[in-house]
C-alpha cells in the first residue's frame, strides 16, 4: 500500500522532470536552427520564419501590466475590506462574490473582453481609435480574473494577524483606517506580496482572453500600443495550434512552440520561487 | 471634599466628550469608502458580465429550446449546437476522475500519513506547489510533446493522436496537483487523536487511514475533487494545445476504444470557435454556449459549498 501511495507521489517529481525534458528537447532544436537575426526581426511571424522575441514580451507584460493595474487596487482594496471592516454577517455576503467571480471560465472573459470591454471602454477611452482585437481589452479582462486571486491570498494573510496587535493598536489610540493600513497590512506584507506575484505570474500565463480579444491570431507586429493589436507568448502558441490540423509553414514553427513554452515555464516557475522565499524570509512570527 | 468630588464629575464629564466626541475621521470614512467600492466594482463587472451574456444569448434557447442543446457542430449558425461538445466534455471529466483523482488522492495519503519530514518529501511538496502555478497552456505543451507525439500508437493511430484520450490525460495532468493540494489540506484537518486513538486499539497503518483518516477526511476530499472538476470543465487552452478538441465527435456505434481514440469537441472549444467568428448569429451562439457553461460550473460549485455546509465538522 505504502508503495501505491509513495509512486502516486513521485508522479508529480515524474510530471515535472517530463515537462523539462519536453519542452527543453524541442526548444533546442529550435534554437540550434534558427537563424539568429530571426529573433530579432520586428514581428512575431512564425508560418514566414520570424520570431522576434521582443514582439511576445512586450504583449505579454503590457498586457499583465494593465491587468495587474486593475487587479492591484481592487484586489487588495476587496481583501482589507473584508478582512478588517466587514462584520461577519456582511463577509458571508460579500466574499460568495469573489468566489463567484473567480470560478468563471477565462473562456468566459475572453469573451466579455472582446464583446463588451473593447467596444463600451478602450474604444471610448483611445481618441485616436483602436481596432476591435486590442491588448487594452484584454488587459483589463485578465485583470478581472486576477483580482479574486490576489483578494482571497491578501485576505487570508490578513485574516492570520493576531487580535492582539489590532487591540494593541487601537490600545494606543490609533483609528481603524492607521490599524489597517500601519499595524495590519505590514504584519500581513509576506502574503500580500506573495499574493501579488502569484497574480502576476497567472497574469503572465492567462491564454483564452489574449487569444480571443488581443488580437493576433496569425502574428503581430512589436507594439506596446494597449489600443493596437498585440501578441503574447501563451496567444502565440495558441495561434501556433490552431487553424490546422498540423503546425504548418515554417519548418521552425512546431519548435518554436516549445521555445516560447520554455521562455513561459521560465518566467512562471521563477515567480513561483521568488514568491516562496519571499514568503519564508519576511514571515513574522508572532 | 464636596468641591473635590464636583471637579472630579466635571473632569470625568470632559473626558467622556473627548473620547465619545463626535469628530468624524473623514479620511478614514474616504478610506473605507474605497475599499467598498473595490468590493462593490467587483459585483458590478459580475453582474454586467452575466447581463451581456444572457440578453445576447437567451434568444438562442428562445427560439430553439433543446434543438441547441442537442444539435452538433454545424457551419450554419441556426443548425449549430451544443450537443458534441457536451458530450465530450461528459467523457473528458470521466477521463479526468478515473485518472487525476486516485492518483491524487494516493499522492497526498502518502504525504500526509506516510512520508516522514525527509528532504525528499519537502522536494515533492514544494515541486507540487509550483506545479499548480504552472499556466495550464504549458501542459498543453506536455501532452503535444507526450500523448500526441510520442505515445501516438496508444492515444490514437488513426487521428494522429489527437484524440480525447490525448485530451482526457493532459487535463488530468492540470488539474493533478490542485487535487493533492486540497485533499492535503482535508487531510491535515483530522486531528491526530483520531488516529492516536487507531494506533492505540492496534491498527495498522493502512487500518488506521483506510477506516479512519479518510472516512473523516470524506467531505473535504470530495469538495476538492468536485472544485477541479469545475476547473477542468472550463479549461480550454490545454485542449487546444493538443489539436482535436476542434473537430467533430463521431457519435456513431463504435466502440470504447474507438471513441477514446477518436476526434472531439468540448463546450469550451465550441465557444472559442465561435467567438472568432464575426457573424452576429454566431456571437449570439457563443453567448448561448456561455450560458450553459456557466449554469454547469455554478451548479458544480454549489453542490460543493452544499456538500462542504452539510458535513462541515468542528472538531
Amino acid at each position: 500500500m505504502r508503495l501505491l501511495f509513495l509512486s502516486a507521489a513521485t508522479l508529480s517529481v515524474v510530471i515535472t522532470a517530463l515537462i523539462i525534458l519536453a519542452i527543453i528537447g524541442e526548444a533546442w532544436n529550435f534554437i540550434s536552427q534558427v537563424d539568429l537575426p530571426a529573433l530579432w526581426s520586428g514581428g512575431w511571424f512564425p508560418r514566414r520564419g520570424m520570431f522576434d522575441v521582443p514582439t511576445i514580451l512586450a504583449g505579454t507584460f503590457v498586457i499583465a501590466g494593465i491587468g495587474m493595474i486593475v487587479a492591484v487596487p481592487l484586489g487588495l482594496g476587496a481583501a482589507i475590506y473584508l478582512a478588517e471592516y466587514a462584520s461577519p454577517r456582511t463577509r458571508g455576503w460579500l466574499k460568495p462574490i469573489l468566489e463567484i467571480l473567480a470560478s468563471v471560465p477565462s473562456i468566459v472573459l475572453g469573451y466579455f473582453a472582446l464583446q463588451w470591454i473593447s467596444p463600451n471602454v478602450i474604444q471610448n477611452v483611445c481618441v485616436g481609435g483602436s481596432s476591435n482585437f486590442n491588448m487594452g481589452a484584454a488587459g483589463i479582462a485578465v485583470g478581472i480574473l486576477v483580482t479574486p486571486l490576489i483578494a482571497s491570498i491578501a485576505e487570508d494573510a490578513m485574516y492570520a494577524v493576531p487580535r492582539s496587535l489590532r487591540e494593541a493598536s487601537y490600545g494606543l489610540g490609533a483609528r481603524k483606517r492607521t490599524t489597517s493600513l500601519r499595524i495590519v497590512v505590514p504584519a500581513a506584507i509576506s502574503g500580500i506580496v506573495a499574493a501579488l506575484i502569484i497574480g502576476f505570474s497567472r497574469a503572465i500565463g492567462e491564454t483564452m482572453i489574449v487569444a480571443i480579444a488581443a488580437g493576433g491570431t496569425g502574428g503581430s507586429v512589436f507594439s506596446v500600443n494597449p489600443c493596437g493589436q498585440g501578441q503574447t507568448m501563451t496567444a502565440a502558441m495558441t495561434a501556433l495550434a490552431t487553424g490546422s490540423d498540423q503546425v504548418r509553414g515554417s519548418d521552425l514553427a512546431y519548435p518554436s512552440l516549445f521555445f516560447v513554452g520554455l521562455l513561459l515555464f521560465a518566467f512562471t516557475l521563477a515567480l513561483n520561487v521568488i514568491s516562496e522565499r519571499f514568503v519564508r524570509s519576511v514571515r513574522l512570527k508572532y | 471634599m464636596a468641591d473635590l468630588a464636583a471637579s472630579s464629575a466635571v473632569s470625568a464629564e470632559i473626558v467622556r466628550e473627548r473620547i465619545s466626541g463626535r469628530r468624524t475621521d473623514v479620511g478614514g470614512r474616504i478610506f473605507e469608502a474605497f475599499l467598498l467600492f473595490a468590493l462593490l466594482a467587483s459585483l458590478g463587472i459580475l453582474i454586467t458580465l452575466l447581463v451581456d451574456v444572457l440578453t445576447r444569448g437567451i434568444g438562442v434557447f428562445i427560439d430553439r429550446g433543446l434543438d441547441f442543446v442537442t444539435s452538433p457542430l454545424s457551419s450554419e449558425a441556426s443548425e449549430a449546437g451544443i450537443g458534441q461538445g457536451l458530450i465530450g466534455s461528459l467523457i473528458l471529466m470521466l477521463l479526468v476522475a478515473a485518472t487525476a483523482f486516485p492518483i491524487g488522492i494516493g499522492a497526498s495519503v502518502y504525504l500526509e500519513e506516510y512520508a516522514r519530514d525527509t528532504r525528499f518529501t519537502r522536494f515533492i511538496t514544494a515541486n507540487i506547489r509550483n506545479l499548480a502555478g504552472v499556466p495550464s497552456i504549458v501542459y498543453g505543451l506536455l501532452g503535444l510533446a507526450v500523448f500526441v507525439v510520442a505515445l501516438r500508437e496508444i492515444t490514437g493511430p488513426d487521428t494522429q493522436g489527437r484524440s480525447i484520450l490525448s485530451g482526457g490525460l493532459t487535463l488530468a495532468i492540470v488539474v493533478l496537483p490542485i487535487v493533492i493540494i486540497t485533499t492535503s489540506e482535508a487531510l491535515r484537518a483530522v486531528p491526530s487523536g483520531i488516529r492516536e486513538a487507531a494506533y492505540g486499539v492496534g491498527a495498522t497503518r493502512w487500518q488506521t487511514v483506510r477506516s479512519h483518516v479518510i472516512p473523516y477526511a470524506a467531505p473535504g476530499i470530495l469538495t476538492g475533487t468536485i472544485l477541479s472538476m469545475a476547473r477542468a470543465f472550463g479549461e480550454t487552452a490545454p485542449l487546444i494545445m493538443v489539436g482535436g478538441a476542434v473537430s467533430f465527435l463521431a457519435t456513431s456505434d463504435r466502440g470504447v476504444i474507438e471513441t477514446l481514440q477518436g476526434k472531439y469537441t468540448t463546450l469550451p472549444t465550441s465557444i472559442y470557435q465561435w467567438v472568432q467568428e464575426p457573424q452576429r448569429d454566431f456571437i449570439e451562439l457563443s453567448a448561448a454556449g456561455i450560458i450553459a457553461l456557466l449554469v454547469t460550473i455554478l451548479l458544480v460549485n454549489g453542490l460543493a459549498i452544499i456538500l462542504r455546509n452539510r458535513y462541515a465538522r468542528r472538531w
